[in-house]
């Protein structure tokens, strides 16, 4: 992980992947839910893009979107996702089978989720490559040994043979990591990778990510609700609140100067940040709400302790914080900054933005 | 071992506390599997600590640390199998009757997962009123006026009375566990991972509602959890436990501060802090914790510490040859754990595929490219023989002789640690080894 690196890349290079302006809903009976309602950010080769949120902020749902594993009563209802100059939401099933575990590589919570406990993991990662670069015999069986190897599972050989049961959890997410790797995919989605593994198994995955990261120039889109895992792992963070993108800046400058309002109270309820010991934690009041209807107001208003008049009537759009801040965006009316309110909310009603909505 | 002024004046004001609970040399195994000779899971294998009225104790370790299964045994929901829990100086461990069912009023539980302790089918009024039903407490009349009083206790609204559990978000229902475990006005309360499945922001309202309640009834808790940021907020003392044993324990500020057991601050330098300038001299823990059916004879620790004693003739090891001796146990170790699949004893038994033992592959990879002393390789490659010959126990032994230590064969004692009464379980408290920070400071230098 290194800011300066990846800021560099990012200016003389194209994204690996760019989302923009996707929007995920789910029919129930009745109402739709917005899942994902308008999203849009970049990842670039060799960097670490953090998407952090809490339960139900559609962090997962973007996710599943890029991958298209949509179902029923879910669907992709506008936008594009383009990786490696080609949109995803055009692609056939099939095609898009060969992309998944191909290119793009998954890595879920559960391990066991991704491994089948009927066949050995060596089958799996020699599965994966003979699907994936036209390997077999011998020669995946060297392959698959070096890429367990490549993970850190000692005893390479011998754990080939064993079933995914017969490997502890922090062995298994290693194993599918190994999977994933397989098929020399561009870029590695994890979704929650290391949240049910202890934090001394945790440092280990964390760890190996970084390594490989630097060794194969991977893209990595992470999705975590744990901040201090952000903090550790992303070279650049989007914070999700109800279905849209509220933040977007590098890791550093979000928890240095945090500007959203969501983000500011976030942190601050982490325990242990920026309170005396006795103190008590802020909180920040009421409960994240269903986004089930167009946004035409912020919808963080309702618990915002900054909120005015305006933020009921107005959508914010991602929007530099301030002029010379072309890297940090905040979909807040209250931005940018260095300009007087009413001309922001303005710039915010009129949506001439660089990455808006619609 | 030092004593100082400071530690007998901070062991004074603790001891002029009343003591609510006291844990002697607890044990918790299990037999499972029916085969009542073979090893017991050791969940917990022998703790002692005490909590004083109105204190809270954290609980933190890993999973399959035990702790979990210690907060239960305190519960009376598992059978302790040796050692004493005194509740106000009563022995809990062999009540039974009326003093069974006083015991089940006086200390009360809150789980982590409020949806699985929740009956869905009872409203919400009905399940915060049951313990006092089933304790006959009172009359009815006054039953419905404490649960509405308890509802407004915990943050909830006369009205929720009516309405189900999933009616609730996971803050709401934690809040409803709470309000019934506090129904009969209890002493102690055991909260098992209270607000780990809860969203942060979530996660600080129900800390500061339990902070609230400890200090407006006078509670006792005894907090377990695995996030240590959580822990060091709620808690006045910590107890660290790993593979069943409290490593440390101790008042939580200091033990944050400056860990002196080294699994604690392994534990501690892998918590990933939410500032992404902190300077990162971690310390990343190998492999993974031995099962506690099989725990190291020494220290439980010692197969995954990074300061281990060595034995004297090989203190000046050169520190990759050491690490990789240590991976090269653990692989034994992992062998002798893992049964041979069903496809490799059929391979076995139709004679196929001889003994893929692989051992040559493995010192290869261990230790191909390091220039290990002729002495250490052949103390390895006879360990290797034995493996080869299918008999890793024999490998095992011969390298616990050869490079094990006073860290492999006696189990240590819980030892003194600064000034405020803290004590922590590792050899190298002793006056004849360095200190674990003195390690810790020269691994990551
Ligand atoms: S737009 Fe208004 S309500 Fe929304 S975050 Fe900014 S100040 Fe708060
Ligand atoms: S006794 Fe030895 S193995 Fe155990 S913690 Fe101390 S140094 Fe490490």
């Amino acid at each position: 992980m290194s800011t300066d690196q990846s800021t560099k890349t990012r200016a003389d290079a194209e994204p690996i992947l760019s989302v923009e302006n996707l929007r995920t809903a789910f029919y129930t009976d009745k109402e739709v839910i917005r899942a994902v309602d308008g999203v849009s950010f970049d990842i670039y080769r060799g960097e670490t893009v953090g998407i952090v949120g809490e339960s139900g902020s559609g962090k997962s749902v973007t996710a599943r979107s890029i991958m298209r594993l949509i179902d029923s009563p879910g669907r992709i209802e506008n936008g594009r996702i383009m990786f490696d100059g080609e949109d995803l939401i055009e692609k056939s099933p099939k095609q898009m089978r060969s992309i998944r575990g191909g290119s793009i590589a998954m890595v879920f919570q559960d391990p066991l989720t991704s491994l089948n406990p009927v066949y050995t993991v060596g089958n799996q990662i020699k599965e994966a490559l003979r699907l994936h670069r036209g390997l077999s015999g011998s020669k995946a069986t060297q392959e698959a040994i070096e890429l367990l190897e490549a993970v850190g599972i000692p005893d390479a050989n011998r754990r080939l043979r064993e079933y995914p049961h017969q490997f502890s959890g922090g062995m298994r997410q290693r194993a599918v990591i190994a999977m994933a790797l397989a098929c020399d995919p561009e870029l590695l989605i994890c979704d929650e990778p290391t949240t049910a593994l202890d934090v001394t198994i945790q440092a280990q995955i964390l760890e190996l990510l970084e390594e490989l990261q630097e060794e194969r120039d991977l893209a990595i889109m992470f999705i975590t609700h744990d901040m201090g895992v952000i903090a550790e792992i992303a070279d650049r963070v989007n914070v999700m609140y109800a279905g849209e993108i509220i933040e977007n800046a590098p890791v550093v400058e979000l928890f240095e100067s945090p500007k959203h309002p969501y983000t500011q109270g976030l942190l601050n309820s982490i325990p242990g940040q920026g309170l005396g010991e006795d103190d008590r934690l802020s909180t920040i009041e009421g409960d994240v709400p269903t986004p089930n209807e167009d946004p035409t107001y912020c919808r963080f208003a309702p618990r915002c302790p900054k909120a005015f008049d305006q933020c009921d009537v107005v959508h914010p759009k991602p929007m530099s914080v301030g002029s010379d801040d072309t890297e940090h965006l905040a979909a807040c009316l209250l931005y940018p900054e260095d300009i007087s309110t009413d001309e922001a909310v303005a710039i915010h009603r009129d949506g001439n933005t660089q990455r808006g909505d619609n | 071992m030092s004593t100082t002024t400071t530690e007998e004046e901070e062991a004074v004001t603790r001891e002029t506390q009343e003591t609510l609970l006291e844990v002697n040399d607890l044990k918790t195994y299990y037999e499972d599997g029916g085969f009542l000779s073979s090893n017991p899971v050791k969940a917990v294998d022998g703790v002692s600590f005490d909590i004083k009225r109105g204190e809270t104790l954290g609980l933190v370790g890993e999973s399959g640390c035990g702790k979990s299964t210690l907060g239960r045994t305190l519960m009376r929901l598992e059978e302790a199998t040796a050692g004493e829990v005194k509740l106000n100086g009563t022995d809990i461990t062999t009540l039974s009757g009326a003093d069974l069912k006083q015991f089940r009023r006086d200390v009360q539980m809150v789980f982590q997962d409020p949806d699985s302790s929740l009956n869905e089918r009872m409203t919400v009024g009905e399940i915060v009123r049951e313990p006092l039903d089933v304790h006959e407490w009172k009359t009815p009349k006054e039953r419905r006026q404490r649960v509405r009083d308890l509802l407004e206790t915990v943050g909830l609204q006369e009205q929720h009375y009516y309405r189900y559990p999933h009616q609730f978000s996971g803050g709401q229902r934690q809040r409803i566990g709470i309000a019934r475990a506090l129904a009969l006005e209890p002493d102690f309360i055991i909260l098992d991972e209270p607000v780990s499945a809860l969203d942060v922001s979530v996660q600080a309202k129900i800390l500061n509602l339990l902070e609230d309640l400890q200090e407006e009834f006078g509670l006792t808790y005894l907090f377990i959890a695995h996030d240590l940021a959580v822990v060091r907020h709620i808690c006045d003392r910590v107890a660290v436990m790993y593979l069943g044993n409290i490593m440390e324990i101790g008042p939580s500020d200091e033990m944050f501060e400056a860990p002196a057991n080294p699994y604690t601050h392994a534990l501690l330098s892998s918590i990933p802090e939410p500032d992404p300038t902190t300077a990162r001299d971690r310390i990343t823990l190998r492999g993974t914790p031995p099962s506690p059916r099989d725990p190291p004879a020494g220290c439980p620790f010692s197969t995954r510490c990074p300061v281990k004693i060595r034995p004297d003739e090989y203190r000046s090891l050169d520190d990759d040859v050491w690490q990789r001796i240590e991976v090269f146990r653990e692989v034994l170790r992992e062998r002798s754990r893992v049964e041979p699949s069903i496809s490799d004893r059929v391979r076995e038994l139709l004679g196929r595929e001889t003994h893929e033992s692989g051992m040559d592959e493995i010192l290869e990879e261990l230790f191909g490219n390091l220039d290990v002393p002729n002495t250490v390789m052949e103390h390895i490659n006879e360990a290797a023989e034995y493996a080869e010959n299918d008999d890793e126990e024999a490998g095992r032994t011969y390298l616990r002789e050869e490079f094990g230590s006073v860290c492999d064969r006696e189990r240590p004692s819980q030892l003194g640690v600064g000034d405020q009464g803290r004590l922590s379980l590792c050899h190298r408290h002793e006056d004849e080894y360095d200190e674990p920070a003195t390690v810790f400071e020269s691994l990551v230098h």
